[in-house]
């Protein structure tokens, strides 16, 4: 009994000390899967607090033609355009993102290779789909 | 699980069906809202206000206001739990968030029975 715990606090004192340290941080990097993660959650938070700009949008511009004529106004105008373009391209990755989640829950993607592989193409689309956006709403 | 929904009481199988449901509703109004503004030319008034006047758009509408504000209550849960380690902090910003997506409902509730 007393012998195994002094052989416990023995090896935890091994892996303590052989644990490997590595503070350079430019030779760390993210896999696609990690970056897919976070833009997830990025752009979940985002269009949480868009939706602060998204749901005024609607209530003034469906209230009456003159709300809907100053929204027009600001939806032509540089802010309303980037809140525009950014809540969709934000909203296009969380759906990508998500139907990708979709795949996972059933049994697909979930190895290193395939897990990484579809996080690159996610992205890639994302990226696409937000030119086109972008080109369409300017 | 009636007791459970009664307090409010939540688990993991709750939050990952809660999770997907919700996400399947507001998925189906961004692609309707989107296929709405892509087949739309020079929106006026009339045609932005008459789509939401129906009662179907307005339950759809509602349905997924709803479902944003429980969607949100994971999710922003989900980061929160991740990166806010003061427990305090913690619960005061989960107070705030879920105040402001209960909002967006009651904001969307009233506008809805205006129009």
């Amino acid at each position: 009994m007393g012998n195994s715990i002094s052989l416990r606090i023995k090896q935890a004192y091994i892996v303590k000390k052989q644990r490997p340290v590595n503070l350079e941080l430019n030779t760390i990097k993210f896999p696609p899967s990690a970056i897919s993660s976070i833009l997830h959650r990025v752009t979940g938070v985002a269009m949480f607090f868009a939706l602060l700009f998204v749901i005024w949008a609607w209530a003034v511009s469906v209230s009456s033609p003159e709300g809907f004529a100053d929204v027009q106004a600001i939806m032509n105008g540089f802010l309303g355009k980037f809140v525009a373009i950014g809540t969709a391209s934000a909203l296009t990755y969380h759906i990508l993102g998500g139907l990708r989640h979709v795949v996972m829950d059933l049994g697909h993607w979930e190895e290193l290779e395939s897990g990484n592989l579809s996080a690159k193409a996610v992205i890639a689309l994302w990226i696409i789909l937000t030119v086109v956006l972008g080109v369409a709403l300017c | 699980m009636l007791t459970n929904q009664a307090s409010m009481k939540r688990n993991g199988v709750q939050d990952y069906v809660s999770l997907r449901t919700t996400a399947a509703i507001i998925f189906a109004y961004s692609v309707f809202m989107a296929w709405f503004f892509i087949t739309t030319d020079n929106l006026t008034f009339i045609e932005w206000r008459g789509l939401f006047s129906g009662l179907a758009m307005k339950v759809f509408t509602l349905a997924a206001l709803i479902a944003i504000m429980i969607h949100v209550r994971i999710g922003l849960w989900q980061v929160l739990t991740d990166y806010v380690k003061s427990s305090g902090l913690r619960a005061t910003l989960q107070y705030v968030l879920n105040l402001i997506a209960f909002g967006y409902v009651a904001v969307g509730l009233f506008v809805l029975w205006g129009v």
